[in-house]
Order: C-alpha cells, then sequence, then structure tokens
C-alpha cells in the first residue's frame, strides 16, 4: 500500500469488466500488471525490508533489555530517500508543479497539527517549514491571485508558471481528531508532499535568485534584531518564526537590478490578430496592477484578526503590515503610528478611533483581492452587515444564475459609479430575470403553446374571414406577428418532425442533453425566485423599521 | 553405613534360617518344573517345601492363624517366613516414604561454607600477582593502534545525524529521453473541486437553504448529496468555527488519490442540434394534408374501416352499430345506410372502375354489395355481370357457399353472400376486381380463402397453417400474394405456387400492411407502435423502422399517386409521413415525417382505427373509436 502510495500507482477499469473478473460483476478493485511488475523493481522495496528488520532487531534488544544494542541499532537506523521517485513520478518541473494543490493543502493540515500523538514531531515541524517557504515565495514572486473565505478554511490560488496553484489551509483551531481516519495513510501521503515541496521550492527560490534555505534579508534582519525580546531564547526556533511572521523580504542571491522594471519585448505570434494581442496585453496590466494593489498602503492588524492568511496576503500585493508587539514576533511599527492607513479590526464596536485612517472589517481585504481593485470601504466598516462574499473561482456562462452582488462588481470593475446605477441595475437586473423566466416558461411549455397557438391561428382566421377587413392598420399589425409566430411555430413543428427520425441512441443522447439543459436552467430559476423572495422580504422589513420609526 | 538394607537381604539374615540357596539372583521360574528349588552351600539340592495347600486352606489359615498379614513367602526357599517387629516397622516406614532409619534427620541446620557477607580477609592466602601492579602490554598497544589511527585521520568521530533533508535542483537536467512510457498513458488524478458561491462563510441569501432542504440533505445519503456542507452564514470572520470535517475531507481525498481507479471518459460534447437530422424541409415536399377540412358523422359507434370508391367520389365505412354507411367524400353527407345486423370487421370497394362492387365483412359472411350509387349505367352493368353467371355443370366441393341475395336483400342492394364457416376478419380485393381475398379467424391451413366473384368459386391456397394471418393482400401488378402473420410477412407467387419471399418485421404482432403502388416496397404497422418499411429489392428485414407513434399502430395506408404514407394509432394521432421511392435503383427511399394530424377522441383506449387515402387528391380519411371519420385535406 505504501508503496502504490509512493510511486502513484492507482488502480484501473478494465475495459470488460466481467471478462476481467472472470464472469463476476461483484466490485474488485484492478491494477495492472504492468504495474505492479513495475513496483516489484523499485529500488526503495529492499530499504523497506532493512527497516523492517532493523525494527525486528530493536524490538528483540527491547526485550532483553540490551541497552547498548539498542543504542547502536539506532544510530544505525537505515534511511531512505524519495528523490529519485519524485524525479520519476515528475519528470519536468511543470508536471511536479501541476500536482502541487494537494500536497500544499496537506502539509498546511499537517503542520497545524499538535506536536504530540497522531504523527512524529519532525514530520509538523518539516511541514510547518516547508509552508512557511511557500508562502514566502508566493510573497516574493507576488503569484497569488484570488482568497476565498469558505466555511471550511481559506482558499489561496496562486500562478506559478502559468500554472493556477490551489490549496486550502484550515482555521488555526484545535482538531478534534477522528477515529475513523487513518493516519498512517495520510503520514505516507506527506512523506511524499513533503520531498516534493521541498524540491519544488528549492527550484522556485532559485528561479528567483532567492537564498535556500531562504533568509531573511539583511537589512531588514538587523532592524528587527533590537526588537527581539529576551524570550526568544532559542536562536534556531525564532528564526522559523520570524520567517513565517512574513513580514521581512527575502535575501537574494544576487542584488536584485532592477530587472522587473524591464518591460517585456512583444513578439507577435503570427495568426494572432492585433485585438487579441490588445486583449493579451490589457490583461497583463491588469495583472500587473492587480500585483501592486496594495502598494503604498500600511495596514495594522488587530489582535483579534487572523494574523498570518491577513498578514500574508497584504504582502502579497505590496502593502506593508504589523501587528501589535506582543502578538507575534516581527512587528515593525506600533498602532499609533500615524502613518498607518488602514486598520483591520473583528469586533463590532472598536476601541477610541485615530483620525486619519480607515477601520474595516478583514472582508475587505479578501474582497479587493478578488475584485482585482480596492473596493470602496463604507461596506466594510467595523459593525455593519457585510455584503455577502462571493467565491471568486465561479465563472458564470450564459444561463447561469448570477448573483446580484456579483453583477454589481462587474459593473464596479467596469468603472461604472454604483451609487447612481444600482437603482437602475436592480431594476434592470430584474427585468432581465423576468425575460430569463419567461423564456425558460417558454422552453417548457413549448409543445403546450403550440397548440394553444395552433388553435388562436385558426380562431383567428376565422375571425378574420368573418370581419372581412374591419380596420385597416391594426389587421395589417396583426398580420405581422401573426406570420412571426407562423414561422416559429412551423420551425418548432419542422424539429419535432426531425427529431421523431433520430435514431435510437441518438434520440437517447438527444434527451438526456436537453434533459441536464432544463435542469440547469430549473436550478438558476430557483436560485432567482430565492432571492427575489428573500429581497421583498428585507424591504417589506426595512419599509415596517421605518414606519416604526417614524411612529 | 547403608541406611536401608534390600528386604531380601533382611530376610536372609533371619536366625532361624540356616538354609542358603546358592543360585543367585536368577528368575526363580526356572526352578517351578523340578521338585527341588536350588542348592544349599553343600552343593545339596534344597527341595520345595510340601505344598499341598488348596483354596480352602488358605482362607482356614487367614482366618485361624494371627500371624498371616506377617508371614511372607521366600522366593529362593519356598519357605513361609513370620516378619518381625522391626521388619514390619521398616516395611511401613519405606511405604510411607520416611528413611529406613529411625535416627537419621534429613532437617538439619546448613552450614554455607562461603557467606554472602563480604569477608575483610581473603578466602585464599596467596599473595596477589605482579601484573596485577602493571599496565597491559595489549591494551597499549592496542590503544596506540586506535592513537595512531585517529591521529591518522582513519577513524573520524561519529557526525551528529542531520535527519533534516537536503534539497537540491531535483529538475537541473530535465530530459525529455527519461519521460518513461508510462507518462503517455498516465491519467493525472483530477484535482479537487473548487468552492462555489454556497461554501463562503457569507454567502448570498438565495444559497442558503431553507428548513426543507435542510431535511431533504439530511435525509439524503451521503454519496447522494450534492453539497457535502450545509451552507451556513457568519456575520464576520471571527465568528467562524473551525471545520469538523476538515481531516476526514483530506483523507477521503487520499483514499482516492491511491484507491479510486482512474479512466479516461470521453466527454460528449454534442450539440443537441447537430444531433438532429437533416431532412429536406415538410414545405418542400407538398403537398400532403395539413388541415382537418370535414367531419362525417352519423356512426353510433367505433368506425372499424373504410373505404373508398376508385373514383374517389363515395366513401363507405363499417361500424361497430351494424350499420354500413355510404358517404359522398366532398360533402360529407351520407347517401346510404345498410343494416347488415354485425360488426362489420373489414370493407373494401372493388378497385375496378368499371365494377361498382363493395365487399363487407360480417360475421361469418361476405357479402358483396351493389351501392347503386354513380352512374347508372355502371351498376347496372355490374348486376348484369353478376346476374350472367352461369351454373356450372358439375358441382364442385367449395370450402364456402355462395348464395344469393333474397329479393328484400337485393334491394337493399347486396347481391351475394360468401358464407363462411367461421367468422371472416378481412376482405381485399385483387386489383382487377375479379379476385377477392378473405381471412377467416382461425387456426387452420383454411384461413385464407380467394374467391372469384365471376365464376363463384373459392379455393383455400395453403395445404398448412403457418400461424395466425393477419392480413393479406394483392401485388397490384404482378401475380404476387402477401400473407402477415404475427412476426413475419410470406410473400407467395401465385402463378408458380410457391413461396418466394419471408420478411421478417421485427415486431411483435403485425396489426396490419400496405403495398406501395410500385408493388416494391411494403409497410407493416404493429401494435408495439412500429411501422417497419420493407425494400423488396433489399432485404427481408425492414429498411427502417420507425417509432413515431407512443401506442399501438392500428392501420397504415399508402397513396395511390402521391409519395405518402399514412399510420394511425391509438394515440389518436395520425402521422403522415413522405416516402419516395425512386427508379433508381441505387438511390434508397426517403422517408420524411411530413405531418402529425391530431383530432380524433380518443374513447375505450382507442384512438385511429383505420387510415385511407383519396384515390387522386393528397387527402387523408381517417376513422376513429369516436364515431366519426375525419378528411384531412
Amino acid at each position: 500500500r505504501r508503496l502504490c502510495i509512493l510511486k502513484g500507482i492507482y488502480p484501473h477499469e478494465p475495459k470488460h469488466k466481467k471478462k476481467v473478473n472472470k464472469g463476476s460483476t461483484a466490485p474488485r478493485t484492478f491494477y495492472l500488471l504492468k504495474d505492479i511488475k513495475f513496483l516489484l523493481h523499485e529500488p526503495i522495496v529492499n530499504k523497506f525490508r532493512e527497516y523492517k528488520v532493523f525494527v525486528r532487531k530493536l524490538r528483540k534488544a527491547y526485550g532483553k533489555s540490551e541497552w547498548g544494542t539498542v543504542e547502536r541499532l539506532k544510530d544505525n537506523k537505515p534511511t531512505y530517500r524519495l528523490d529519485h521517485i519524485v524525479k520519476e513520478r515528475y519528470p519536468t518541473f511543470i508536471d511536479a508543479l501541476r500536482d502541487l494543490d494537494d500536497a500544499l493543502s496537506m502539509c498546511f493540515l499537517f503542520s497545524t497539527f499538535p506536536r504530540t500523538g497522531k504523527c512524529h514531531v519532525q514530520t509538523v515541524q518539516l511541514c510547518r517549514r516547508l509552508a512557511v517557504e511557500w508562502l514566502n515565495y508566493i510573497i516574493a514572486s507576488r503569484s497569488l491571485r484570488k482568497v476565498f473565505l469558505s466555511i471550511k478554511g481559506i482558499y489561496y490560488q496562486a500562478e506559478v508558471l502559468g500554472q493556477p496553484i490551489t490549496w486550502i489551509t484550515p482555521y488555526t483551531f484545535a482538531h478534534d481528531h477522528p477515529t475513523d481516519v487513518d493516519y498512517r495513510v495520510m503520514a505516507t501521503f506527506t512523506e511524499f508532499y513533503t520531498t516534493l515541496l521541498g524540491f519544488v521550492n528549492f527550484r522556485l527560490y532559485h528561479s528567483l535568485n532567492l537564498v535556500y534555505p531562504p533568509k531573511i534579508d539583511g537589512q531588514a534582519d538587523t532592524e528587527l534584531k533590537p526588537t527581539e525580546g529576551k524570550e526568544y531564547a532559542m536562536d534556531s526556533e525564532s528564526y522559523l518564526e520570524k520567517l513565517s511572521a512574513l513580514s521581512a523580504s527575502l535575501a537574494r542571491v544576487v542584488a536584485p537590478a532592477h530587472e522587473d522594471e524591464v518591460e517585456m519585448d512583444e513578439f507577435p505570434v503570427e495568426g494572432e490578430t492585433s485585438e487579441e494581442m490588445d486583449t493579451r496585453k490589457k490583461e497583463q496590466e491588469a495583472l500587473e496592477k492587480q500585483k501592486k494593489l496594495f502598494e503604498g498602503l500600511r495596514f495594522f492588524l488587530s489582535r483579534e484578526v487572523p494574523r498570518e492568511p491577513l498578514a500574508f496576503i497584504i504582502r502579497c500585493f505590496g502593502g506593508q503590515v504589523s501587528w501589535d508587539k506582543s502578538l507575534c514576533i516581527g512587528a515593525t511599527y506600533g498602532v499609533s503610528d500615524p502613518s498607518i492607513t488602514h486598520h483591520i479590526v473583528d469586533r463590532p464596536r472598536p476601541e477610541p478611533q485615530l483620525v486619519g485612517r480607515c477601520y474595516l472589517q478583514p472582508q475587505w481585504v479578501f474582497d479587493s483581492v478578488n475584485a482585482k481593485m480596492c473596493l470602496p470601504v463604507a461596506d466594510y466598516f467595523p459593525g455593519v452587515l457585510l455584503p455577502p462574499h462571493l467565491s471568486p473561482f465561479v465563472t458564470e456562462q450564459e444561463g447561469d444564475y448570477v448573483p446580484p452582488e456579483k453583477l454589481k462588481l462587474l459593473a464596479l470593475q467596469r468603472g461604472e459609479n454604483p451609487d447612481e446605477e444600482s437603482e437602475e441595475e436592480e431594476e434592470e437586473e430584474e427585468e432581465e430575470e423576468d425575460g430569463n423566466d419567461k423564456e425558460e416558461e417558454e422552453d417548457e411549455d413549448e409543445s403546450e403553446k403550440e397548440e394553444e397557438m395552433k388553435l388562436k391561428k385558426m380562431e383567428e382566421q376565422k375571425t378574420q374571414s368573418n370581419k372581412a377587413l374591419p380596420v385597416k392598420v391594426t389587421a395589417g399589425k396583426v398580420r405581422l406577428e401573426d406570420r412571426k409566430r407562423l414561422e416559429q411555430e412551423q420551425q418548432s413543428e419542422e424539429k419535432r418532425l426531425a427529431i421523431m427520425m433520430m435514431k435510437k441512441r441518438e434520440k437517447y443522447l438527444y434527451k438526456k442533453i436537453m434533459f441536464g439543459k432544463k435542469r440547469k436552467v430549473r436550478e438558476a430559476n430557483k436560485l432567482a425566485a430565492k432571492r427575489k423572495a428573500h429581497d421583498t422580504a428585507v424591504k417589506e422589513e426595512k419599509k415596517k423599521s421605518k414606519k416604526a420609526r417614524r411612529a | 553405613p547403608n541406611p536401608h538394607p534390600p528386604l531380601t537381604c533382611l530376610l536372609l539374615c533371619c536366625p532361624l534360617q540356616d538354609i542358603r540357596n546358592t543360585v543367585g539372583n536368577i528368575p526363580m521360574e526356572w526352578y517351578q518344573d523340578f521338585p527341588h528349588i536350588g542348592y544349599d552351600l553343600d552343593g545339596k539340592k534344597i527341595y520345595k517345601p510340601i505344598r499341598n495347600k488348596d483354596e480352602l486352606d488358605m482362607f482356614l489359615e487367614k482366618m485361624e492363624n494371627p500371624d498371616y498379614w506377617r508371614t511372607v513367602q521366600d522366593k529362593m526357599t519356598g519357605a513361609d517366613i513370620k516378619l518381625t517387629d522391626e521388619q514390619v516397622d521398616l516395611v511401613h516406614r519405606l511405604q510411607r516414604g520416611q528413611f529406613g532409619d529411625v535416627h537419621f534427620n534429613p532437617y538439619e541446620p546448613a552450614v554455607d561454607f562461603f557467606t554472602h557477607e563480604v569477608m575483610i580477609h581473603p578466602v585464599t592466602n596467596r599473595p596477589a600477582d605482579k601484573r596485577s601492579f602493571i599496565p597491559s602490554l595489549i591494551e597499549k598497544e592496542k590503544v596506540s593502534k586506535l592513537v595512531h589511527a585517529i591521529k591518522m585521520g582513519w577513524i573520524k568521530p561519529r557526525k551528529p545525524k542531520d535527519d533534516s533533508p537536503s534539497y537540491y535542483d531535483l529538475w537541473a537536467h530535465e530530459d525529455p529521453n527519461s519521460i518513461l512510457g508510462r507518462h503517455k498513458m498516465h491519467v493525472p488524478a483530477p484535482k479537487m473541486k473548487l468552492p462555489g458561491h454556497e461554501e463562503s462563510y457569507n454567502p448570498p441569501p438565495e444559497y442558503l437553504l431553507s428548513e426543507e432542504e435542510k431535511l431533504a440533505w439530511e435525509q439524503q445519503e451521503v454519496a447522494e448529496r450534492k453539497l457535502n456542507f450545509v451552507p451556513q452564514r457568519f456575520g464576520s470572520l471571527r465568528q467562524v468555527p473551525a471545520y469538523s470535517r476538515f481531516i476526514h475531507e483530506r483523507f477521503e481525498r487520499c483514499l482516492d488519490l491511491y484507491l479510486c481507479p482512474r479512466q479516461r471518459k470521453m466527454r460528449v460534447n454534442v450539440n443537441p442540434e447537430d444531433l438532429i437530422p437533416k431532412l429536406p424541409k415538410p414545405r418542400d415536399l407538398q403537398p400532403f394534408p395539413t388541415t382537418q377540412a370535414l367531419i362525417y358523422r352519423g356512426h353510433s359507434s367505433l368506425v372499424r374501416c373504410l373505404s373508398i370508391s376508385p373514383s374517389g367520389q363515395w366513401l363507405v365505412s363499417g361500424s361497430d352499430d351494424g350499420t354500413v354507411r355510404f358517404w359522398e367524400v366532398c360533402t360529407a353527407r351520407c347517401m346510404k345506410t345498410l343494416p347488415v345486423g354485425g360488426v362489420v370487421k373489414s370493407i373494401a370497394w372493388n378497385p375496378n372502375p368499371t365494377i361498382c362492387l363493395v365487399a363487407i365483412c360480417v360475421e361469418q359472411s361476405v357479402l358483396l354489395v351493389n351501392p347503386c350509387l354513380g352512374d347508372k349505367l355502371l351498376y347496372g352493368a355490374t348486376d348484369q355481370l353478376l346476374e350472367s353467371y352461369v351454373a356450372p355443370e358439375e358441382e364442385r366441393v367449395q370450402p364456402v357457399r355462395w348464395v344469393t341475395a333474397t329479393a328484400e336483400e337485393h334491394s337493399k342492394g347486396i347481391r351475394l353472400d360468401i358464407q363462411h364457416s367461421k367468422a371472416v376478419k378481412q376482405v381485399t380485393w385483387h386489383s382487377k376486381g375479379d379476385y377477392l381475398a378473405s381471412v377467416v379467424s382461425d387456426n387452420s391451413s383454411m384461413q385464407v380463402l380467394i374467391h372469384q366473384s365471376s365464376k363463384r368459386w373459392s379455393q383455400s391456397p395453403f395445404h398448412k397453417s403457418k400461424g395466425m394471418v393477419q392480413v393479406v393482400l394483392f401485388h397490384p401488378t404482378r401475380p404476387y400474394f402477401f400473407v402477415a402473420t404475427q412476426r413475419y410477412v410470406r410473400v407467395y407467387n401465385l402463378l408458380k405456387q410457391e413461396l418466394t419471399k419471408k420478411l421478417m418485421t421485427n415486431c411483435k404482432w403485425v396489426s396490419s400492411m400496405a403495398i406501395h403502388p410500385g408493388g416494391d416496397n411494403i409497410i407493416c404497422g404493429s401494435y408495439d407502435s412500429k411501422l417497419a418499411w420493407f425494400d423488396l429489392d433489399l432485404s427481408t428485414r425492414p429498411y427502417q423502422l420507425l417509432r413515431h407513434h407512443k401506442r399501438a399502430l392500428r392501420s397504415v395506408a399508402f397513396h395511390r399517386r402521391y409519395p405518402l404514407f399514412a399510420s394511425g394509432s391509438d394515440d389518436g394521432s395520425v402521422i403522415v409521413c413522405h416516402g419516395m421511392v425512386y427508379n433508381d435503383l441505387l438511390q434508397n427511399p426517403l422517408l420524411v415525417p411530413v405531418k402529425v394530424l391530431k383530432g380524433h377522441v380518443i374513447t375505450l383506449d382507442l384512438g385511429v382505427l383505420d387510415v385511407l387515402f383519396h384515390p387522386t387528391q393528397p387527402w387523408v380519411f381517417s376513422s376513429g373509436a369516436d364515431g366519426t371519420i375525419r378528411l384531412y385535406t
């Protein structure tokens, strides 16, 4: 099992399950014979055997209480490395980056485990170290793109060498460890993931000309020294903590020689129109802008705010961040610093406010990052009912339900002033929704409507013949509509007839697709209806409260 | 001193005994058969004591002798010895496991030679060696060797172990050759699904579950749930608790990664519009009936069958109310009503335009009726033709009886009555108008009968029954005869009198059959709502199987001139299809549904019972279970 995990061997679904399973249809997992043979040739198998022997010897020595032997055996404990397996599984660096999602999530989870029980202390420490290194790299390269506060944890998405990498970190609370989870399996995965992540980090640091293992920049280090209190006795430990404070930039191998400012030469790709070029250029500009989102802003984190994620995000977008000195090592400036522009608090009624800074709830930071712009701060003042926090990972396609907040956000991004147009927009939205509803209803009740229309048409024909040109103008109009409807009707009928002629298999497929589409529409409708109900309820409440106030 | 001397020795030591046996330690059985038992010291025989005691003596002695219990027989001499008190005591002690000697004490206090306490004086008086005062040369040699090795750097102190892993640029030399073949077939694990709006800690209100939805969510199976969590809303970030299933989720992901079989699945990404076949537009295939034009009302029960005169002026319909009605097509007027006194199963107008004759199936008989409509010359000629029959001299044995109508019947228009032995199901005319075939609902070989109306004689063409015959048909131009049983259609050559073809319909139960006027194509409707189109030149299997109707097909019809065919079904609709047959043999027929005609009301689960095309116009008649006949033009 361990070998399968380390080597990334997974079962396969055979083409003819019954044939492979010797006639029975009982569920079984099938591995390729080739894979099993491949596992047998792995040199690490011998290491595992050695380890087994070592464990046996050690147990024997303990049993005989031969302490000298125990010491000796422990000194010569066989070790194994997974480097070659990493290289074998990921022959190129890009491959490794592609599979980094799970590795990161696992490392971040293990780094929050307590130092006792469940797994080795070394593993937890190593995971913490690698996670901090990774965060530092993301800060240094400014490659964070999206963040999302979910009820499960915080999702981050970074773009490294063009690969989107998403990971989730749990909220910093103690875990209640479930009993039905096999920690050995997780530990085996983590073993491999730490190896992978270490090598990836090494490579990434070198690609940015940073020192690996990371060192805090010389100047920052000296600045930090005096602030460091006496309570940090162990130098090695405090170093990791300082790193994990994420407040200082990292040392570089080569001094940064303004490489970043050199503009990229443009190489027009053949077969690309100028429009595409423009869009690409715009995208890049937007990206650059997003990278410098918080540049020049100075943040201060209140102590009830989760420090690490916020510090990480703010630093990723060029902001400066500090916190209370007693909260964590690495604070650079105090609360009373007049240059602070934003103060992040998460309590209903903050203590006496200082002039010249915005007091904001942490969601502002997350929403601003996702919107790629500094959002208006009015909605995020402490104690205010926050606007909904939307997932940045959802890209709505045509026909999907789009929450009105998202529409507002899109409008903001386009540069429209929301205050003036918000009401109009809402109306528009409602209209749009109505329109959608109508269309959908039409889709659903097409057949019925057609019949109705037929009848109507027949009636109309009759009436027309009866009336024999009563009014000229209206008659013309009616005809026009009629023609349109007639055409529609005819087309739909043609379609139905054609559907009748479909082959059985195609018909089945067609019906399935149409069913899926209809279901999607139904779900979107349901959401829209719910929202409408909610909005009306809120409005009524508002009215009531207003009346109450007046009274 | 030996504390317990052997018993025999003791016994031998008795002072009373002088006799000593010298045989030694041998089994005494050897002397069993001899009078003596051994030899004494002088070499004289020792004779066994005379023993003539029997059991009774033994018993008496046992009872009388008080010392019997201490009397022992000496094996060596055969004499009885009385044991002394000491000897008895010894025996008792031995039996109890005690020492033989009374005075022996086995539990005397033990005295250690060396005590466990450390003494200040040596045990031995030997002076210490010199070598214990001078260093060992061998050890010195060993130590100096080690020191030398350390000095020379051969032995190094054990390094403290560094268990933190070292990293290096693993991908420094990315070598395309190192990419194994495995990586080409490797299926990378799909990434985890990215979270949507509903997973947010502060989602838009519409994503929160209502009470009912929450209840439904809880009752669903874990595997069936669409979301593996309940969306929740928290007012601010500080109120968000830890997610209790976080470790579970990571663990499940791990399990998926190494236990889930992976398979590449081709995602069907088809535009559903592309699936719809491109057919010629119905508008280009006109003319075909599109609207309901006339309704023929009059029958009080379901109208089972329809037929039309070859001129297309008159329509005849048979109904379950026991009447046959003749209608004028253009005006929907009922010209004539003929009560026949039974359910009319089938009706057929003679296709020969010069003969005005209708065949009607009523129960066990087929009536040939002259409707007396239209040209007087024409129907007069028909009557003359029927009357010109001259009975042959010799009576032939016939399966049916030909009865000439009575005067009363004659006034109604009935001319001839062909009386069958059983109920008649269907009747059909040959295109020449002389022969007609009838089907009897029977399972014998006499199911199908062919009658010649001019000679008034009938024959049964088959010797053997091949299943329940449903429909029979004459080929319009050639001497072929089609017989449809439940699953097959058999084509017989009437001239050669043999089976030419057997068509598999792929249906469960054929209900109706129609032949293309060209004669090369057949359609079969079946009760399992299928319509099979056969191309006789192509194969014996259907060229196309159309499943247009939702319920059982009752009848199918071809148009005589236009490339149209229609099918009526229990779902109350008539579907008109364009069925173009090309003269070019290479081109397959083109089948396009062009119109779904609805109008009949479904009564008694029956919709349309018969469909019929007008012989010249692109009009279609349909008769239904609601007692009406409708004309679509």
